[in-house]
């Protein structure tokens, strides 16, 4: 806390000049992403209550909300999305939390680090599809088992995925934000006094799981408790994972948004309007519940700890949850496999556990086509990658991260709201002032969302380097620009690699800004991948989600590979 | 003269090694209500002997020899199974319990009934002079107070003995006299044998009990 004020020498003393500098970059960076974050919510309010000029809405009217009250089922939607949200972050939460509580600071826990975080690179949409060639009636477990043990000859009639209590939603969310958490949890980790409290704890007879849970997680909640909020959002909101696992009749409310805002008479505006204002409040109502919950878990956890039970054998516990870590990425995994065996598959008849010939065909027929969304994804998510790390290489530089609670609140703002509610009204806008759907357009609306976790995925290392190497610098003589270029930089290669291609990877991934304000004239790897997933053509999806998965490995790739080659001939670059 | 293993502390041809190379080596008996004070330069190993009784010896060294407790045998049983309570050089209170919930933590479960609890962590305050704290942030407690409450917070959670790893070096002079009577003084009347690494003379003369000084090859 104390060197808030003045050995901070990650940012430039004080002089007239680079004040007036700093306050432009948080600035730049609060404008890009308040304003559209406000206008997109103006541009959906508007039309709910039935003001659209353009298409002559000129008066407030509460018909549309009435419109929207007599969808069928619509209720039934809106529970599933709630119950999603509830269900997905509450499971995801709880087995990172025991299996850190079981396990951080152990052999295991580094183990299970180097399978999880591969996992955040890899869209929704394809872990989505990967889910659907294992779970599917005619999917691999089934294959796996049958005709031995079930005696089917042919695939059963069952409604998986698609079920209707989206019970396989789930599961495909679950495998997804549980890396997530995990990495948020990894990075918060070395600011508690992990090794101290366990020693503590066990000194005092309590077990590992316990005595984490009363002594450290807490402490580490808090700070991961905006991620968390994050999580409540997008699984209370997200579109191309249920298009793809959810249920279908009726679909969770967001799908069902989705559709109208899509639909080609363009009235239905006026009536998604009233849905996305509808979805804000099913959001709202989720997090608020969490916050319930959040208040139950820490009576019971006061309760806990109160109560001076030990349960110093906790072994089982500590297990199931690190089984169902790994059970997890083993999934998505296996997922991916099943992917790109179809993808070469021949004819493949059901209980087949392999295809009886493989062929490239269905590579040879989908990449003339691909190649257009390929070159597409690459030059948005490298374009708003780069533009997000140079600004967030400002921020940092000028510690404007640092500016108080407002910044880091306005940075995860795009995570929090759900991207239907203004993505939407955005689009809205830009049409009304006469923008087509354009790459600049797009590029900006990516990088509202690119931005926050590009800004932190580099902070942490930006905060961790050793400042004794900018005071020496300094020292000698050295510009604070120059320190920036010369010193800090140069030792952050790697740090701000990696920050590019997790921006990269989230630009790939972009399914619903992409398709809303690409209108379908700018097409990605990904919103071509969910498109395919209402035909059934097996071979072209496994195509679509290993392409959609490659591409962001590719820039984790170059990352890793880049220091290396820079760094040759300084091991204490290397790591 | 073979030594009573039923009463107190025994260690049983202790030796800890890092990289191969022996930090130490020692048997000893600390009787209940002794204190066992063990003195050397620092990376002379007395931080991990202290682990090693403790039961949460860093992976980097190996520990061998056995810690018999009153006729039981320690060694290879879970740390939080051993009932070794610990003082460290930070008094560690969680930050986000208040006092009272910080003894409360610390309190053995064979009390369950809450009223119960509550009154023993009151009582465990008013020993410490610290009357009313039940409630209090413990940020907001002097050094003193917070080490006063670390000592409560372990003792009542009912060890068998006490490993105090230089728990008075932060504390100032005076503070660091009284800090020292009052562990001293009650981990006798509970008839806790004491095992106290430390840097400074006055600790070992304090303890009156046994010194062992390592890293030196030399003891007394």
């Amino acid at each position: 806390m104390e060197r808030r004020t003045e050995d901070n020498p990650g940012r430039p003393l004080a002089n007239g000049k680079t004040v007036s500098c700093r306050f432009s970059v948080s600035g730049v960076v609060l404008v890009m992403i308040g304003l559209p974050i406000l206008a997109g919510l103006a541009g959906t309010v508007g039309p709910a209550f039935g003001l659209l000029p353009a298409l002559g809405g000129n008066h407030l009217t509460l018909d549309h909300f009435a419109e929207l009250a007599t969808q069928p089922h619509l209720l039934r939607s809106v529970l599933i999305s709630f119950a999603t949200a509830i269900i997905t972050t509450g499971l995801s939460l709880a087995v990172v939390m025991l299996f850190t509580a079981g396990y951080a600071g152990t052999r295991m826990f580094s183990r299970i680090q180097h399978l999880v975080s591969p996992l955040l690179a890899i869209p929704h949409a394809a872990a989505a599809f990967g889910l659907v060639f294992l779970v599917a009636p005619s999917g691999l477990a089934m294959r796996l088992v049958s005709p031995g043990l079930t005696g089917y000859d042919s695939p059963p009639d069952w409604l998986v995925p698609q079920d209707p209590l989206g019970l396989t939603m789930m599961a495909g969310l679950i495998v997804k934000e549980m890396p997530f958490l995990f990495l948020v949890t990894l990075a918060a980790l070395p600011q508690v006094p992990l090794l101290q409290a366990r020693h503590l704890s066990a000194s005092l007879g309590y077990g590992r799981t316990r005595g984490f849970l009363i002594s450290v997680w807490p402490l580490l909640y808090r700070q991961i408790r905006l991620p968390v909020f994050a999580v409540v959002a997008y699984a209370s909101s997200v579109v191309d994972v249920a298009m793809i696992l959810g249920p279908a009749l009726p679909a969770p409310l967001a799908v069902r948004i989705t559709g109208w805002m899509a639909d080609s008479d363009l009235r239905m505006r006026f009536l998604a309007s009233a849905g996305a204002l509808l979805q804000l409040g099913l959001t709202t109502a989720a997090m608020v519940t969490w916050l319930a919950l959040e208040q139950v878990g820490s009576v019971l956890l006061r309760r806990m700890s109160g109560s001076g039970v030990r349960k110093a054998d906790d072994r089982l516990l500590r297990r199931s949850a690190c089984a169902v870590m790994a059970l997890s990425a083993a999934l998505v995994f296996l997922g991916l496999a099943t992917l790109l065996v179809w993808s070469v598959a021949g004819l493949w008849p059901f209980p087949a556990l392999l295809p009886d010939s493989f062929t490239l065909q269905p590579w040879l027929r989908a990449l003339p086509q691909a190649g257009v969304a390929i070159t597409m994804t690459i030059s948005l998510a490298s374009s708003s990658a780069a533009i997000a790390l140079l600004l967030a290489i400002g921020l940092l530089w000028q510690g404007g991260h640092r500016s108080g609670q407002a910044m880091g609140s306005v940075l995860y703002l795009p995570l929090i709201v759900p991207q239907l509610c203004f993505v939407f009204g955005l689009q809205i806008l830009s049409v009304t002032l006469g923008f087509a759907a354009s790459f600049p357009l797009l590029l900006f609306v990516h990088l509202i969302f690119v931005l926050p976790y590009v800004v932190l995925s580099l902070s942490q290392p930006w905060q961790a380097l050793d400042r004794r190497y900018e005071t020496l610098a300094a020292g000698l003589g050295k510009s604070p620009l120059q320190i920036l270029l010369q010193i800090r930089l140069p030792m952050l290669t790697r740090a701000c690699l990696t920050a590019f291609a997790v921006g990269f990877a989230v630009s790939a991934g972009l399914y619903l800004p992409t398709l809303l304000i690409g209108a379908g004239r700018i097409v990605t790897i990904t919103t071509e991948a969910v498109a395919l997933s209402s035909g059934g053509d097996r071979r072209a999806i496994g195509v679509y989600a290993l392409l959609q998965t490659l591409v962001p490995f590719g820039g984790f790739l170059i990352a890793s590979l880049v220091p290396h080659l820079l760094f040759r001939d300084r091991r204490a670059m290397r790591i | 003269m073979t030594p009573d293993t039923t009463h107190g502390l025994h260690l049983d041809a202790i030796c800890i090694a890092l990289d191969g190379r022996t930090l130490l080596s020692l048997s000893t008996h600390v009787q209940p209500g002794e204190i066992l004070t063990v003195m050397g330069p620092s990376g002379a190993g007395k931080s991990a002997l202290l682990a090693y009784i403790g039961g949460f010896l860093d992976g980097a060294f190996t520990g061998c020899g056995r810690i018999l407790i009153d006729g039981d045998d320690l060694t290879g049983i879970a740390a939080e199974k051993r009932r070794c309570g610990m003082l460290f050089q930070d008094p560690l209170l969680f930050p986000h319990l208040s006092v009272g919930g910080n003894l409360l933590f610390g309190l053995t479960p064979s009390i369950a009934r809450r009223d119960q609890r509550r009154r023993m962590v009151e009582q465990a305050l008013i020993d410490v002079e610290l009357e009313g704290f039940f409630d209090r942030d413990p940020a907001t407690l002097s050094g003193g107070q917070k080490a006063r409450v670390a000592l409560q917070r372990v003792m009542l959670s009912a060890p068998r003995l006490l490993l105090l790893d230089e728990p008075f070096s932060k504390l100032d002079s005076d503070l660091r006299q009284q800090t020292r009577r009052l562990i001293f003084a009650r981990a006798k009347s509970a008839g806790l044998p004491v095992v106290l690494v430390t840097h400074d003379q006055a600790d070992a003369d304090a303890a009156g009990g046994p010194v062992i000084v390592i890293g030196e090859d030399s003891r007394r």
